[in-house]
């Protein structure tokens, strides 16, 4: 023990971020909502947040983000399922992922080619003769292009959860006189519970907040609440209405992570 | 799980496949059309990446995204590494947890809040916005995931080996720079990594931040495709997708290295 100055010194720039950029931007967020928009100090953010078209928005805006986040699970568990039984398992994995890093807004654009008017979608509509459907500007358009950006964050927690699931487990079912049914209810998905309630909580918090989609494949037909912060930040320049939405973002977040909290392991 | 697949569940596996990959391709093919739309492929060209190529504009906001990355994930690598020896050394469990908890609030917490929440923030510390708020922003969520990437090397390291650095006469700074850094700096090139590939990537955040004159490759992206389909996106976007199977092999080589260190470890 040399002295216990030293270390605090090199440990301040990362306390310094805690404090500037973790607990300041959370507080600042709070104040901001306490102010409408001429700046008067007052709680009409928050009378307005309780009026019909407030809630109505927050209403529909958890029901997308159910919505894409139930269609993920029903798409990625059995792919994840699929994955562990696969040889060279690690392999398709990392290929499952790797659409998860190209840069999102050019996924996004993709979309716009292929859902347009014109796009390859309505080429096959007319060749299959359904014939052309207005498919970009859709609330189908939206959740669809939504759940393609989700897919590889929900199949990674459930693969690796399904990954570590002993088979012998299986075995003994199997044993017992289990139906492949039984099985998967009374012992793969119970023992899997904890990757699927990791893989809901990483869709459906973001699903409530992205803007960038809601504004090129919705056409603004669907707005989130992430929707509604960016507008009052940027268009309207309603800080405290946008906090205030922002305040509720935070609390419903809070939520979700109790009601999902799984012990995680590692990164 | 002894079953063979079936041939119905190979084919769900290839229709995954097929719809994960299906844009991309699109995207890429559609970058050498000679026409100039997204849905009538006119002939083969390289029009579009001549066009590119030319856009000075575009290349600027190309070196912006690149030095914004690289000073980000340098600054955020270095305050990082020093969160996570501060971490690691907390004595009383509750701090270590409590330290961990802030360390995750800007990992979960969405975009669309950082963002705004760093408006305010930079708006009320009288930064103007343009590079140095990025920056700053890109550091600032950069450093809890670097954190995060060099925890787990620290816990992995045996307690033992400091001391017997210790019992051997080392100072603390030597402790420091010729044991545990060496130790952990598989840790500190993933995370470093990791940090370069989030601000490459990021939008959100950077969108709420940047100011009328900066503009990195996501946001002016985004502008590009509010405007409609262009041609010159997916010439951008191939030359991206390139870009990021390179930085898929390059993670990958990084883990590798991790894993190989780790086992080396165990193994004792």
């Amino acid at each position: 023990m040399e002295n216990k100055h030293t270390r605090n010194i090199y440990m301040l720039p990362y306390y310094l971020w805690i404090v500037l950029f973790v607990i300041a931007p959370i507080i600042l967020v709070l104040y901001y909502s306490f102010f409408d928009i001429e700046g008067n100090v007052s709680l009409v953010n928050y009378q307005k947040f309780f009026t019909p078209v407030y809630l109505k928005m927050t209403l529909s805006s958890f029901w997308y983000a159910f919505l894409i986040t139930a269609i993920s699970l029903l798409i990625a568990y059995p792919t994840a399922y699929l994955l562990t039984k696969t040889k060279h398992k690690q392999l398709w994995l990392l290929l499952i992922i790797v659409p998860s890093w190209i840069n999102l807004l050019l996924k996004a654009y993709a979309f716009l080619g292929i859902f347009g008017t014109y796009g390859a979608a309505n080429s096959f509509l007319e060749l299959i003769g359904i014939g052309t459907q207005q498919i970009l500007f859709t609330d189908f358009s939206f959740i669809f292009v939504s759940v393609y950006i989700f897919i590889p964050f929900m199949i990674l927690p459930i693969f690796n959860s399904l990954n570590e699931l002993n088979p012998t487990l299986l075995d003994a079912a199997n044993d017992l006189g289990a139906s492949k049914w039984t099985t998967f209810r009374r012992v793969i998905f119970p023992l899997t519970i904890d990757g699927v309630k990791s893989g809901c909580q990483v869709v459906f918090i973001p699903a409530l907040s992205l803007f960038m989609l809601t504004r090129l494949i919705a056409g603004n037909r669907v707005i989130t609440l992430g929707t509604a912060i960016e507008q009052h930040f940027l268009v309207t320049q309603d800080w405290g209405m946008g906090a205030t939405i922002a305040v509720f973002l935070i609390i419903i977040m809070v939520f979700i992570m109790i009601v999902t909290n799984t012990r995680k392991r590692g990164v | 799980m002894d079953k063979k697949i079936t041939p119905l569940s190979k084919l769900f596996l290839l229709i995954v496949f097929f719809i994960l990959y299906a844009p991309i391709f699109f995207l890429v093919i559609f970058s050498f059309n000679s026409g100039e739309t997204m849905y009538d492929f006119k002939g083969f060209s390289l029009e579009w990446y001549r066009e590119l190529f030319q856009d000075t504009r575009l290349l600027i906001i190309v070196l912006n995204t690149v030095v914004v990355a690289l000073l980000s994930a340098l600054f955020s690598t270095i305050i990082g590494v020093l969160g996570a020896l501060a971490i690691h050394q907390a004595k009383k469990r509750q701090t270590k947890n409590s330290l961990l908890s802030l360390n995750n609030v800007l990992i979960v917490s969405p975009d669309v809040i950082i963002g705004a929440s760093f408006l305010i923030l930079f708006t009320m510390a009288g930064i103007k916005l343009g590079f140095y708020s990025v920056l700053l922003s890109h550091i600032a969520f950069s450093i809890p995931i670097v954190v995060l990437m060099v925890l787990p090397k620290l816990m992995e390291m045996s307690p033992t080996l400091i001391d017997a650095a210790r019992d051997l006469g080392a100072s603390r700074w030597n402790v420091l720079t010729k044991v545990i850094i060496p130790f952990i700096t598989p840790g500190i090139f993933a995370g470093f990594f990791m940090a370069l590939t989030y601000s490459f990537d990021d939008f959100a955040v950077t969108f709420f931040v940047t100011g009328n004159g900066f503009s990195t490759l996501s946001v002016e992206i985004y502008s590009l495709a509010r405007r409609g389909i262009s041609l010159n996106i997916n010439a951008l976007s191939a030359l991206l997708f390139l870009f990021t199977i390179l930085l898929v092999v390059v993670y990958y080589f990084i883990t590798q290295r991790n894993k190989v260190n780790g086992m080396g470890v165990r193994k004792r």
